[in-house]
């Protein structure tokens, strides 16, 4: 079974982020990573490599500094990698975005594509069904869950009160949440074999993709303002009667 | 006339938000597919419903809905089409947006007239104001962003009738599990909602968190280092890898307050912490803050509150 996943790299989230001058997402500081959910993404792409065999592609689309994402990927267990670089990316919106990856898709061999269920740092959770309507293969989202025999494929499908059980044939599109697994670590053996996979690199020409950047996109950003930061308020040390100034509190402020 | 295309998924909150968001812009013309989001559009002010009768549609993911909804977007051409944010209406607006090769909008919190919609970016820390510049205005509309007004009213109804193409049948539903959260409020919806942390210490000792959370009346949430540490199931999650919520109040109990929790309630209106460290982050943000033991501080309170009920 061959599995294409995709990873993005974002801005750490643990550390404060910002928009740079043009109102993009400001990637050049050191602090990029590897978006929080991909790695279940790519954890369950390996296990399923595992238990199925087959073939597991990192797809990635962005700057040369993202092959450090992509580099760990491969680190912990895929065999090859596409990485779209282009300078006419920056600025696309999802559903450029979406286009370009649905182009990268479309030279690849793939029994299914996996994808966290959102980026870290746009976070709007849609790629996996903009890559659906692209493709024409059926997308299940949001899974907590992936069993697959190799033709057909049926997830868990996480809702904040349960699930829905979801089945499908394959070629399919999946998106994981972080109940599925837990992903591993790169081993130092895995980071000495990443220096040797093949990497293939990809322009918007060579895949034929003439519209994208800003000119290209549906929406445009107007203005973005930091949010005040909050600001501390009482602080009472509890010495007894902690209790009691805390439903105090919610009385004056009318929630008891 | 404005013309403003709202998806009704059920008789929910969320969805009565969508609505009064989308009377504050223009007429609003709402797809239900069944009776109760039908009659929920009626009383939130709807001018038109479609009524839309699926048979079949629900046995099948997303798919069904979607050419139900861009066959509508096609032959309404509305000013704004406004989904609720949950997975279901990102899904459907993205392939929405896909068929009509149109701009897309998600978690927006407010949106003017002139089509200005507000979001948050990074999870609440940074504010941004965008606009359509392909096609009409196609957002999802994140939780908790307007206040339900009930306008009841007798829209005009149109029914429509869809058959579920085979195309549409790619991914079928094979069950539902339901896992009840009791009485208790959904997350993203609560007004009030009570999260432990990793200060919680036990699976068990999340009853003292869901005791507060009844007593306010509240959604129960967690930390991720209290859902890692399975003291709660992970759906209860709140933070930027689980569920950003935006009550009236938030209390955080044995919650540190790393940034990653930060990102997930920071848009609350006030804000409680009871933690033991009085160096905590989540002081910095807190509007009453109680240094002290969550076991000596939220027992009392509880008492307190039961003596003033």
């Amino acid at each position: 079974m061959n599995i294409v996943v995709l990873v993005k790299q974002v801005p750490d989230s643990g550390l404060a982020r910002q928009l740079d001058a043009q109102l993009r997402v400001d990637r050049n500081g050191a602090n990029n990573v590897m978006g929080e959910l991909d790695e279940y993404a790519v954890e369950a792409a390996l296990q399923l490599k595992e238990a199925h065999g087959g073939e597991v592609t990192v797809l990635n689309l962005g700057p040369s500094q993202a092959m450090e994402t992509v580099r760990k990927v491969l680190a912990m267990g895929a065999d090859k990698a596409v990485h779209i670089e282009d300078d006419a990316v920056g600025g696309s919106d999802a559903l450029t975005t979406s286009a370009i990856l649905a182009a990268a898709l479309g030279r690849l061999e793939w029994d299914l594509v996996i994808a966290g269920a959102e980026s870290t740092d746009s976070g709007m959770g849609v790629m996996p069904h903009l890559l659906a309507a692209r493709t024409g293969a059926p997308a299940l989202t949001g899974a907590r869950k992936i069993d697959t025999d190799g033709t057909a494929i049926t997830v868990e499908h996480q809702r904040t009160n349960g699930y829905d059980v979801l089945s499908a044939n394959l070629p399919a599109i999946v998106s994981v949440w972080d109940t599925i697994n837990t992903p591993r670590y790169p081993s130092l053996k895995g980071i000495m074999a990443a220096k040797r996979k093949p990497v293939e690199t990809l322009s918007l020409a060579d895949l034929g993709v003439t519209e994208a950047g800003p000119a290209a996109a549906g929406n445009e950003v107007l203005s973005a303002a930091e949010r005040p930061a909050r600001t501390a308020g009482q602080i009472v040390t509890d010495e007894g009667q902690g209790g009691v100034a805390l439903a105090e509190f919610l009385a004056v402020e009318k929630f008891i | 006339m404005t013309d403003i295309l709202v998806y009704v998924p059920n008789s929910g909150k969320h969805a009565a938000e969508v609505l009064t968001l989308g009377r504050s812009l223009g007429d609003v013309s709402a797809i239900a597919f069944d009776d109760a989001s039908a009659s929920l559009a009626g009383e939130y002010g709807a001018a038109k419903v479609y009524r839309v009768d699926a048979a079949g549609a629900d046995d099948y993911f997303v798919d069904p809905k979607a050419t139900v909804l861009i066959d509508l977007a096609r032959s309404a051409a509305p000013s704004c089409f406004l989904l609720p944010s949950t997975d279901e209406g990102k899904a459907l607006a993205a392939r929405v947006a896909v068929a009509l090769e149109n701009g897309l909008l998600t978690d927006v919190t407010g949106l003017e007239s002139d089509g200005t919609a507000t979001q948050d970016a990074f999870a609440g820390g940074t504010i941004v104001k965008s606009k359509a510049t392909k096609g009409f205005t196609l957002a999802t509309v994140k939780a908790g962003s307007t206040e339900p007004a009930p306008a009841p009213g007798s829209p005009t109804v149109e029914a429509v009738t869809a058959s579920v193409a085979e195309t549409d049948q790619r991914v079928r539903i094979t069950e539902r599990v339901d896992e009840p959260a009791g009485d208790r409020p959904g997350l993203a919806e609560a007004r009030v909602v009570v999260s432990g942390g990793r200060g919680v210490g036990s699976a068990e000792d999340f009853a003292l968190i869901e005791r507060m959370a009844d007593a306010l009346g509240g959604a129960v949430g967690a930390s991720r280092a209290a859902t890692d540490s399975g003291f709660y199931p992970h759906k209860f999650q709140v933070g930027q890898t689980g569920t950003t919520v935006s009550p009236q109040l938030y209390v955080a109990a044995g919650i540190s307050g790393a940034i990653q929790h930060r990102a997930g309630m920071q848009t609350s209106r006030v804000i409680v912490a009871v933690n033991k460290d009085a160096d905590a982050p989540i002081f910095g943000m807190a509007d009453l803050g109680i240094v002290g033991d969550l076991f000596q501080v939220l027992p009392q309170a509880l008492e307190e509150i039961e003596k003033r009920k």
